[in-house]
């Protein structure tokens, strides 16, 4: 955020703080074999995958070792290597390509699952409806995880959802329907780790709900176009008081899996890897012109 | 060689990929039970999990094909062009963006059939000429055979393709017959029609049609009919859209200098008008006359035969457009 309105790099960007949770339990139940994507709100995905934070600033920077050697940017990040089939800033669309990836699994006999991210807006989207029932018509290995963080843009969940809760659209297509505490990560690993394993034993999909808040603007610079207000200010700081990193950090040092010492050289070095990885986007250079009619064709044609 | 109809055709080239590559699979809505014949005794040859019916859901299995293509397979699917608008989004926003979108890291060989019933009172939401469309989107492939061999042929070289591809299959020609050759007859031991490569169906040296899917047959017959009034026709089919073949387009029209391009779509921004853009811009000095567009006029497809029929680009509607040129 301070390097966007610092302006050294343009275009939307959709901040993901606050949800943190969602993402690192979900993707701590895969393997790397196992497939993910997502939606605009991308950032924390990829890295909770395993992808490069340095490939991904490279990314937002427009750089050409971004994942995307600088064409994708913000809300299409992908790294095919360790899974990643990508982010679309079209919401719901990607829902769809994730069952594909599970029918790939079933129609092989492979082990392989798949995740789909998407948010309480992309719930109401028609793509992800036809996936579940799709997804449970044919048994297929794909969890489909809904990250609720009560508002599309900013128009609020109960203005646009018929049911309390989104889990509860799981008994329209016949598959167990969770709702989880999103701002706990050891919770969402939970859930998705029973998913995953109804998934590879050929039991079908998942819906999880993880309940979790946006503490910023939908996108960045937002704030200084809009009309109104949609939250109040007390609402964010309710959700501030439950942190996903500091409900993480108390449980693991309640348990004794690590002392308040190691979680500070831990948060340490995340802050120089992001460091780093800033300095690593800001010294890669921008895509010479030739590259606009690179990767359009994996078997190329001549351009009209 | 033997005569087959072009539905067969369809029907052999999907029995031969999936038979050559385990990988190759298809999905569609009542395909099991061929409905619309091209899927004839696939389910009992190679079994439920490569031969799927699916829900209604557009939009859901044109992106499942999608995602399992990500991932190594080689999906078909059968559709209509009329029910690709439900599933535009997954064609457009995932199918023909997402290799340059992710720099080249994703590779889509993903073949959708959809068949244009057009000309058969079907109305007006069963009768789409849609290509142009796709020509207009880059990241999509586009075929358009017109004939039983060229469908065989552009079909198995669509699912070898590892870029999204549409084949368009002109429905007034389901039923045509036309020589395939045998296999065991071939060099390379079977029928794959290489993308880009036009096709010249007659020679000739007074003017050039070039027709798209349906219309080439109708400009042949043209061709035919012209000779006997002296006029030398040549008729070219461009078989592929994305990528066309311009150079065989601009090398006739160099020869006849004279251009009539007949397509079934409609007229505005059809593949007729791309070709005579081309045209224009590239062979204006070959021109001795105003290039003719003959496509399908700019209104919705009427149910009743007696307002059909003055639609589409037919055998009279293009023999006009030819001796225009020579006034």
């Amino acid at each position: 955020m301070e390097v966007h309105s610092a302006g050294e790099f343009t275009g939307a960007a959709h901040p993901y703080i606050g949800e943190e949770a969602v993402a690192v339990g979900a993707c701590a139940a895969l393997e790397d074999t196992d497939y993910i994507a997502g939606n605009h709100r991308s950032h924390g995905h990829p890295i909770a995958k395993g992808g490069r934070v340095d490939k991904a600033m490279a990314e937002l920077y427009g750089r050409v070792d971004g994942y995307c050697k600088g064409k994708g940017g913000s809300m299409h990040l992908a790294d095919f290597s360790v899974g990643i089939l990508g982010e679309s800033g079209i919401l719901g669309s990607s829902v769809p390509v994730a069952v594909g990836a599970a029918l790939a699994a079933h129609i092989k006999g492979e082990e392989f699952v798949s995740l789909v991210f998407f948010g309480d807006g992309a719930s109401n989207q028609g793509a992800l409806h036809e996936s579940m029932n799709l997804a449970s018509v044919w048994k297929l290995p794909v969890i489909f995880v809904c990250e609720n963080n009560q508002y599309a843009v900013t128009t609020s969940y109960d203005d646009t959802v018929a049911v309390e809760h989104v889990s509860d659209r799981a008994s329209a297509y016949n598959m167990p329907g969770l709702l989880v505490d999103g701002q706990d990560a050891i919770a969402m690993y939970e859930a998705t780790a029973e998913a995953v394993r109804r998934a590879r034993a050929g039991e079908g999909p998942t819906l999880i709900e993880g309940l979790t808040y946006r503490y910023e603007e939908h996108s960045l610079g937002l704030g200084r176009v809009r009309r109104g207000e949609y939250r109040e200010q007390s609402e964010i700081d309710e959700w501030r008081k439950r942190d996903p990193l500091d409900i993480l950090e108390n449980a693991i040092i309640s348990q004794g899996i690590a002392t308040r010492e190691e979680c500070d050289a831990i948060n340490a070095e995340t802050q120089e890897e992001v460091e780093k990885a800033t300095e690593f986007a800001r010294n890669s250079p921008f895509p010479e012109e030739s590259e606009l009619f690179e990767d359009m064709w994996a078997n190329p044609i001549p351009f009209p | 060689m033997a005569q087959t109809v072009f539905v067969e055709a369809i029907n052999e080239a999907i029995k031969e990929e999936m038979r050559r590559d385990e990988n190759v699979f298809i999905m569609g809505e009542d395909i099991r039970r061929a409905v619309y014949g091209a899927t004839a005794d696939l389910l009992d040859e190679f079994g439920g999990k490569r031969v799927l019916d699916t829900p209604l859901s557009e939009n859901g299995f044109f992106g499942a094909a999608v995602g399992a293509s990500l991932v190594g397979m080689r999906p078909i699917v059968e559709t209509l062009t009329s029910f690709m608008w439900v599933g535009m989004d997954q064609l457009i926003s995932q199918a023909a963006k997402m290799r340059y979108m992710f720099g080249g890291q994703a590779t889509l060989p993903v073949v959708y059939r959809a068949t244009m019933f057009y000309g058969g009172g079907s109305a007006a939401h069963h009768s789409d000429r849609s290509y142009p469309m796709f020509m207009n989107m880059p990241g999509i492939k586009v075929v358009v055979p017109s004939n039983p061999a060229d469908m065989k042929g552009l079909l198995k070289a669509a699912v070898r393709d590892d870029d999204p591809t549409i084949v368009f299959e002109d429905g007034t020609l389901f039923g045509m017959r036309g020589e395939i050759p045998e296999n065991d007859t071939l060099a390379q031991g079977e029928l794959v029609v290489p993308f880009g490569e036009a096709k010249v169906v007659r020679e000739g040296t007074d003017c050039t049609i070039v027709g798209i899917g349906g219309s080439v047959n109708h400009a042949a017959a043209v061709a035919d009919q012209l000779a006997g009034e002296g006029i030398s026709v040549e008729v070219i089919d461009p078989r592929t859209l994305v990528p066309l073949d311009k150079q065989a387009i601009l090398n006739s029209v160099e020869k006849t200098g004279r251009l009539v391009v007949a397509d079934p779509a409609h007229k505005v921004c059809s593949a007729a008008s791309e070709i005579a853009s081309i045209v224009a811009e590239e062979g204006f000095w070959s021109l001795q006359a105003p290039i003719q567009k003959v496509a399908s006029e700019q209104v919705h497809i009427p149910y009743t035969p007696s307002l059909e029929k003055h639609v589409y680009p037919n055998v009279e509607k293009i023999a006009d457009a030819v001796r225009r040129t020579l006034d």
